[in-house]
């Protein structure tokens, strides 16, 4: 096992100012195990006073080796591995990979599944939303923010329980369509969530948006130009919130997003404050998501009919000789991919997510790369945090809504 | 392929004679590892391609040459288009040009891409491994590096497993 | 039964020193912010209003390990963190004990690769496992209350002994 070294200055020496050198400011490390940084990250912070004159990242604390780790294994078993990367946002990178292997062996998905999908990435975005929300307010210590949120949450992750039976790491969204219909109860417990949560907005509004201290702890702090956004590779609120309209809902609709009517906050100051504002709208905004995908939801099979990529129901298996080899096939096998690879992407609460799927033409992928929205957004937080207090530095790390499984993979 | 590519990619291959392949809707380009950085800044500055979504690599072990595919996904706002670079390197001592002039991002996923792959950048101004702990050898998500798998126990080997296993004192 | 008869109403408790000691010590232990991965979330769900943990006298998290006297180990263990984890654990004053919550805590998960301790017990000394992943509030808080009936089981003897 590994012991801690002594780092020396000589390896940061190209990223410090000549200050550090001369021990004029300080080099001071905020390490991996901090309440405030959003999981396991290390900063490393010269310091002058408390003006931040140099912040460099450390990351790799979480490294999990998921997508090393994918490549020995199946398609449908892959899967499992992507809800555990941000773990926020677990229906949405189901639907990313999906998404992905659909695209690569060319799988059709009735519009029930399609909309079931919309349904529960959107009430995960929500949830993701909710978490920031609470553990923001907890930050800048408003720590009655994260009671609010968690219980609002508690109530979707109990729809998420109904459906397929876990909480977080649910899997339900599988290549072809859905697990398995949804019970009889969904619609009363969507309908039940979309009916409170508006007036619970407008509490978290009350208590936040016009407050004189989080304004002041908000406002004028962090800000990032557009031209800095999308050199860094920045997407998701971070980027709206900067003044450019991109949403991969709205520029590429995927599983039918063109019929619903939803609109895309966009702001163009760029500080911490404009992200807290975009957000906030774009909870709005998922619910009318939602309830017009609940209105609209249509009749019929929750999974695709090709046989080659999708088991057969088990009443089946005792029936007919071909449900059998199938299943037989696709459960020692798997099933094989052309040997191309293809890039899919959707709009996760952090930005896009991608995903670099390359087939090998067996049942096992040859590359499997998400291409995380945290990664990029973490990237431009030094920029944006020199000149500012370190107090500062908490509240711009909170609004950059950064989860640590996303970076490291 | 999209109408509005048509001209953007017959710009690219006069300016470069680059090769092209098209799957499933999507346009992939092959550019030499030195006109990399000039693909790159035509298209962001003529083309108005702003945005560089993903920077990665394909393990095509155990083909030796070309043995690595870097990929630059490329995403235009204005536009809405997507087109994709691919820069064959070979396995022995592979290098691609930097293009952190040209796009930011790159500082950060060159960083992983030598972490992970040996890739190295030239003219990378932080060549430093990124998520690996300092003094790993080897590059994980080369095709030849071991999983690291550890072999589960059940009963009929739980003691032998057992003893291999460190467990850590008080 | 002798004495209790004599004093009657008089509010007074016997009990022996072990019993007072180990009483004090499971109703106010307090865990150490640990949340690497996705168990923390959970950790997090079970800290707040629905599924309450301060009923059981884990009030406040303390974020410094020379406060506290639980450490949940809540999430994956990647070899880059497996010595900070073990500092960490070190820096815990006496007595202390841990918890190792999920499913890649305890043996390395849906994980079996180059970048993941197997168990985060390759590290530190674990008294109590939490299965699931990640489990679920009522699963960490049985856990927990585990973790008290073990100390309420301890001797003064055994302690002296490590």
């Amino acid at each position: 096992m590994a012991q801690l070294e002594e780092v020396s200055l000589d390896k940061f020496k190209h990223l410090v100012s000549e200050r550090a050198l001369n021990g004029e400011t300080m080099l001071l490390n905020m390490g991996p195990q901090h309440p405030s940084t959003h999981g396991v990250l290390r900063l490393l912070l010269e310091l002058d006073g408390e003006i931040v004159v140099n912040c460099i990242p450390d990351i790799g604390f979480l490294h999990t080796g998921i997508e090393k780790n994918m490549e020995a294994k199946t398609y449908q078993k892959a899967e499992v591995m992507t809800d555990r990367l941000d773990y926020m946002n677990t229906m949405g990178n189901n639907l990313a990979y999906v998404m992905a292997v659909e695209k690569l062996v060319d799988l059709d998905v009735p519009p029930r599944a399609q909309a079931l999908r919309v349904i529960l990435v959107e009430l995960q975005r929500i949830a993701s939303h909710l978490v920031w929300l609470g553990t923001s307010g907890l930050d800048l210590a408003a720590m009655s923010m994260f009671l609010y949120c968690f219980r609002e949450r508690e109530q979707i992750l109990d729809i998420f329980e109904l459906v397929s039976g876990q909480r977080m790491m649910t899997t339900y969204i599988r290549p072809g369509g859905v697990w398995r219909d949804v019970p009889v109860e969904f619609e009363t417990a969507v309908r039940e969530f979309i009916k409170i949560f508006p007036k619970r907005i407008d509490e978290y509004e009350r208590l936040l948006t016009k407050n004189p201290l989080f304004v002041d702890r908000m406002v004028d702090i962090g800000h990032l130009s557009k031209e800095m956004a999308l050199s860094y590779g920045v997407t998701g609120p971070m980027l709206r919130a900067s003044g450019v309209d991109w949403d991969l809902r709205k520029a590429r609709p995927y599983m039918g997003y063109e019929q619903y009517e939803f609109d895309v906050p966009v702001l163009y100051e760029g500080d911490t404050y404009a992200r807290y504002l975009v957000r906030i709208e774009e909870l709005r905004q998922t619910l009318r998501i939602v309830e017009q995908a609940l209105n609209k939801l249509p009749l019929g099979p929750v999974r695709s009919d090709n046989r080659k990529f999708v088991p057969p129901p088990r009443s089946e298996i005792g029936v007919s000789m071909e449900a059998l080899i199938h299943h037989f096939k696709l459960w020692t096998e798997g099933f094989p991919a052309p040997n191309a690879d293809i890039y899919a992407a959707v709009e996760s609460p952090r930005g896009e997510l991608g995903v670099l799927l390359a087939g090998d033409g067996g049942p096992k992928p040859r590359r499997v790369h998400m291409r995380t929205p945290s990664f990029d957004n973490l990237s431009v937080f030094p920029e944006m945090v020199k000149g500012h207090l370190v107090a500062d530095l908490v509240a711009i790390l909170a609004s950059t809504d950064i989860v640590l499984g996303d970076i490291d993979r | 392929m999209d109408k509005k590519l048509e001209p953007i990619i017959k710009a690219v291959q006069n300016k470069f004679s680059a090769a092209f392949e098209e799957f499933r809707g999507e346009v992939h380009l092959f550019i030499e590892p030195d006109q990399i950085v000039d693909a790159l800044t035509l298209l962001r500055d003529e083309h108005s391609f702003e945005l560089l979504s993903a920077l990665t690599a394909v393990d095509y072990h155990p083909q030796t040459s070309p043995r690595f595919h870097v990929i630059y996904q490329m995403t235009s706002i204005s536009k809405n288009l997507s087109v994709q670079l691919r820069v064959p390197l070979s396995g022995d001592n592979p290098k691609v040009p930097t293009v952190t002039r040209v796009f930011s991002m790159a500082l950060w996923r060159e960083r992983e891409l030598l972490d992970m792959f040996g890739i190295e950048a030239e003219g990378h101004p932080d060549p430093r491994r990124i998520l690996m702990p300092e003094g790993t050898d080897g590059y994980p998500l080369r095709r030849d590096f071991p999983l690291g798998y550890e072999e589960p126990q059940f009963t009929f080997n739980f003691d032998e497993i057992d003893l291999g296993k460190p467990y850590a004192k008080e | 039964m002798g004495i209790e008869q004599k004093l009657g109403n008089m509010g007074v408790v016997t009990t022996s020193l072990e019993g007072m000691v180990n009483w004090s010590r499971t109703n106010a232990m307090w865990p150490m912010l640990f949340g690497l991965a996705c168990c923390a979330i959970e950790m997090m769900s079970a800290q707040s209003a629905h599924y309450d943990m301060s009923r059981f006298g884990m009030e406040l998290m303390r974020a410094s390990p020379r406060q506290s006297d639980l450490m949940i180990v809540a999430g994956r263990v990647s070899k880059k963190m497996g010595p900070v984890l073990r500092r960490l654990y070190d820096q815990m004053p006496e007595p202390k004990w841990v918890i190792a919550m999920g499913d890649c805590a305890s043996c390395g998960g849906v994980f079996n690769n180059y970048a993941i301790y197997q168990g985060v017990d390759e590290v530190v000394p674990v008294d109590v496992f939490v299965a699931g992943c990640p489990p679920r509030p009522e699963a960490l808080i049985h856990g927990v209350l585990t973790v008290h009936e073990k100390v309420k089981g301890q001797k003064f003897a055994d302690l002296a002994k490590t």
